[in-house]
């Protein structure tokens, strides 16, 4: 396989999965915000202001569906049109967690989101919420799923070697509780809710900079619910977080070395890599790997100072609403936590490297067999796609952000026979 | 369990070219059916509510395909890429047309819809010339292609026509009416024919000697196989909701 096929096609699936994996993180963290406040907005009667942020909130979050869904499909077929070689090798132990991924979970989620938006209005409260909710926990199911898979690849288990060499499923459920897939899974989760808490947050100060009116406070309980989420996020990621660098040392020692920056390990390490799979280079991308880690860690100190600091600032009432430095600062927040999940997941991935399947498979023998040509032309195909579509996905979010919460909830159309307050 | 999870298979790639296609025929129909700011956008709020519950057969498809027939998938994909590059492009244009129409985009967003359809249903018509000819991991040579495609592209019109006699209404729904004459039933009648198409070009692929193994069939097949009930439920449930012309304004969504 020619070198540059490798590279191409590593470009094109880190561009994508890291676009899918930056808008995913905030939409998953926003269901679980919105199932519970449409929860709250259920059993308290229906005060208008919890509606209302209900809406505003979940406007939000359907926009942010498109670019993670879109990324997602193309990232499903790159499996097969670039990295066959993978599917062949060991498809037999995660394909069926793909598989799964898009038929309990995605097909799930995407009916289900679909039913949330035409049932304003129209469907009983209850039932609404009941499908909201089987949209928030199938994008969980959804997250677990692909991580299985990713898990796999991190530390394989479950797995059988056949006659010719590749792998075969042997153990159904040490594959589905692979440490490293849950150990994942929960520090995803805490990340996402982090992310969406400081996005509430940031959103919420830039109106009340603005000036916008905030006459039934759903702002300033929007603001405080993104500044008080904040710290349990952080603290749920910083567990699992703390967890997964523990094992890292002995799932991949490599990259812990690589990491700590300890070059004597790292020689023994290569050493004793090179005795064991043959020649060649065992170790990571070296600055990338651990610039990522330490970018995350950074990131994480910053939050967890801005967290703790907000959730005192928040406490009074007069600071809240009236700080307009404060505002600024929490806007600021805004990308931090995607730096940190992009940071993350750099140092999860490249660390891997020269990996694909962990002492199992290369990065570079799991290539598609396709020419250079063809892998250019998907790379310039896709590159200016998905700037396209981050472009166009901000400009249309910002735009609703800035748009703010309706005042009232918009007129029914004509075709909807109930207005929507009176469903509750 | 290899055959069962052939006709998982099957029921989801055959499925997707009656819903999904429905979709992508009355997108490429849709500059012609819609004129102007309102009616354009009358057609694509009919797309809208259904449009991601119907592409996920795809997604399920494909999601089968990687599961139960791992080698294939690879050969397969890896193959046609230079079909499957502009299927998914389109595909992903489409989609973020219609998104930001439904969120309150600009109306430019239609012509993405219109476009991102007419490539997707170009691309489809070529990965089936490709299934339909001898080999499956190499595209077809352009004679055949270009007359296969040809075909499907009609096929998608006809059934997008169908698909809008049943959902738009006003000056849309005469336009579309004016086209497909006094023919009876049309949408099950291209639902038929595109169908059999699907299945035809995916039975020329050699599924049986390619089936994962033992165990990882079971882990996907039977749990599937339970789910399929309830997901087809769901989506009886969404098509029920959506009456004739009650489709997903921008304004009406929140």
């Amino acid at each position: 396989m020619e070198s540059q096929t490798v590279d191409l096609a590593r470009w094109q699936f880190a561009l994508t999965a890291g676009g899918h994996f930056l808008f995913v993180s905030l939409t998953i963290g926003l269901a679980t915000v919105l199932a519970v406040l449409q929860t709250r907005a259920t059993l308290r009667g229906g005060q208008p202001v919890h509606l209302r942020m209900v809406r505003y909130w979940g406007r939000l979050y359907v926009i942010n569906y498109a670019v993670g869904i879109v990324t997602g499909l193309v990232m499903e077929f790159q499996f097969g049109m670039a990295w066959s070689g993978l599917g062949k090798f060991a498809g037999d132990v995660f394909g069926s967690s793909l598989a799964l991924e898009t038929v309990l979970a995605f097909f799930v989620e995407s009916t289900f989101l679909a039913l949330w938006m035409l049932g304003w209005g129209r469907f009983n409260k209850w039932v609404h919420l009941g499908v909201l909710w089987v949209v928030t926990l199938t994008a969980y199911l959804s997250a677990y799923w692909v991580l299985v898979t990713n898990g796999f690849l991190s530390r394989p288990t479950g797995y059988a070697k056949r006659a010719d060499g590749t792998l075969e499923l042997a153990d159904t459920a040490e594959l589905l509780t692979n440490p490293s897939t849950l150990l994942a899974f929960g520090h995803i989760l805490g990340g996402s809710l982090l992310t969406a808490a400081v996005f509430m947050a940031g959103v919420s100060a830039y109106h009340y900079r603005k000036g916008t009116a905030d006459p039934d406070g759903l702002l300033r309980r929007s603001l405080r619910i993104g500044v008080f989420a904040g710290v349990p996020a952080l603290l749920v990621t910083v567990a699992f977080g703390g967890m997964q660098f523990g094992e890292t040392e002995e799932w991949q020692p490599m990259k812990a070395a690589v990491f700590d920056d300890d070059k004597a390990e790292m020689a023994k390490l290569q050493a004793e890599m090179v005795q064991r799979f043959g020649p060649g280079d065992y170790v990571p991308p070296e600055a990338l790997t651990r610039g990522a880690g330490l970018l995350m860690v950074l990131v994480f100190v910053v939050l967890i100072v801005a967290a703790l600091a907000g959730v005192v600032l928040a406490s009074f009432r007069r600071l809240a609403v009236k700080s307009r430095r404060w505002h600024l600062f929490l806007m600021i927040l805004v990308p931090l936590p995607y730096v940190a999940m992009i940071a993350g997941w750099v140092f999860r991935e490249a660390g891997r490297q020269p990996w694909i399947v962990y002492g199992l498979l290369r990065t570079e023998d799991a290539v598609s067999q396709v020419s250079t040509g063809r892998m250019w032309l998907s790379l310039i195909v896709f590159v200016p796609l998905f700037l396209a579509l981050v472009v166009g996905h901000w400009w249309v979010l910002l735009r609703a952000v800035r748009e703010g919460p309706r005042e009232q909830q918009p007129a029914a159309v004509s075709t909807e026979p109930a207005p929507a307050v009176t469903a509750y | 369990m290899d055959t069962l999870a052939t006709t998982l298979l099957g029921f989801f790639f055959a499925g997707y070219f009656v819903l999904g296609g429905a979709d992508i025929g009355l997108g490429m129909l849709a500059p012609y059916l819609g004129r102007g700011r309102d009616e354009r956008q009358h057609v694509t709020s009919t797309m809208a509510p259904l449009f991601l519950a119907n592409e996920v057969w795809l997604v399920a498809s494909v999601g089968v395909f990687i599961g139960a027939f791992p080698e294939l998938e690879g050969d397969v994909l890896s193959g046609l890429l230079p079909v499957f590059v502009p299927l998914v492009a389109g595909w992903v244009v489409r989609d973020a047309g219609l998104w930001w129409r439904v969120t309150g985009g600009p109306a430019a967003a239609d012509w993405l819809v219109a476009g991102g359809s007419w490539v997707a249903a170009g691309s489809w018509g070529w990965v089936l010339a490709s299934l339909l000819n001898d080999s499956p991991t190499e595209p077809t040579s352009p004679g055949l292609g270009a007359l296969t495609t040809l075909f499907v592209l009609l096929l998608f019109l006809a059934h997008g026509l169908a698909f809008a006699t049943l959902r738009l209404t006003g000056a849309p729904l005469q336009r579309a009416l004016r086209l497909t004459g006094r023919a009876r039933y049309p949408f099950a009648l291209t639902s038929v024919v595109i169908a059999t198409l699907a299945v035809l070009a995916g039975a020329r692929l050699p599924l049986s000697e390619h089936a994962a193994s033992d165990t990882s069939l079971k882990l996907l097949v039977p749990v599937s196989l339970v789910v399929l009930p309830l997901l087809a439920g769901a989506h009886l449930w969404l098509w029920r909701l959506v009456r004739r012309g009650g489709g997903l304004q921008p304004t009406s969504l929140f």
